[in-house]
């Protein structure tokens, strides 16, 4: 019974995982898809706690931290390239 | 409804506390659902925001919770890698959604024709008279 709940789940995240992808493909403007992208990552986090009940396994903890930083990070400096065209700003003293 | 509910609570009460869990990941995987809807059906990115910021996080906190409360039930194992992880998207969902939408307003995206106030348009060009 909960193998069946779990994989209805799983269902219904790969479809919003298809209509975030579907928003990626077709997006009018950059800040569509890099906002698509970020929908991508946090779906997939729960993808993945999902899986780690699936197979009843903690192997899988770290591996939720690291896409959530790495996601953070890829909305981060894609916004920044976006609104300033740098992603890495210097400023100098003249 | 009913029937499933008697037939949890018919269940032991380490197999009932087990799908209580279940149920809540169920929960959060619908409200990742609606919020894919939200982001098809919207106009423009300012309201898409609402759907991919507001309940995505809502959903994602509630399979993680339900995750955690899993091992919590099952081998009686208190992880403290998925609070953290619910600390970390509960933190940062909100700000990157700011990043976005301050991103593309200032990268001049239009906002759809159906939108009725700009407050922001009046207080940028005051911020460039005044600069």
């Amino acid at each position: 019974m909960i193998e069946i709940i779990l994989m209805l789940s799983l269902g219904f995240l790969a479809l919003s995982m298809m209509a975030t992808i579907f928003r990626l493909v077709i997006g009018p403007t950059t800040p569509d898809r890099v906002q698509a992208l970020d929908l991508l990552g946090i779906n997939l986090i729960s993808a993945v706690a999902i899986f780690s009940v699936l197979l009843n396994t903690h192997a899988f903890m770290e591996v939720i931290l690291l896409i959530g930083i790495l996601s953070f990070i890829g909305t981060i400096a894609f916004a920044r390239f976006m609104e300033r065209g740098v992603v890495i700003e210097r400023k100098r003293l003249k | 409804m009913r029937a499933l509910w008697k037939g949890v609570l018919s269940l032991n009460a380490n197999v009932s506390s087990e799908m209580v869990a279940a149920i809540l990941i169920l929960t959060g995987t619908i409200f990742s659902f609606l919020s894919a809807i939200g982001i098809i059906r919207l106009p423009d990115v300012y309201t898409r925001s609402h759907a991919a910021s507001k309940s995505s996080t809502l959903g994602v906190l509630f399979t993680l919770f339900g995750a955690f409360l899993f091992f919590l039930f099952a081998d009686n194992f208190f992880s403290i890698r998925l609070l953290l992880g619910i600390f970390f998207v509960f933190l940062t969902a909100p700000i990157s959604a700011h990043v976005i939408c301050r991103a593309a307003y200032r990268s001049s995206v239009e906002m759809s024709s159906t939108s009725v106030r700009d407050d922001l348009k009046g207080a940028l060009r005051k911020e460039q008279e005044d600069a």
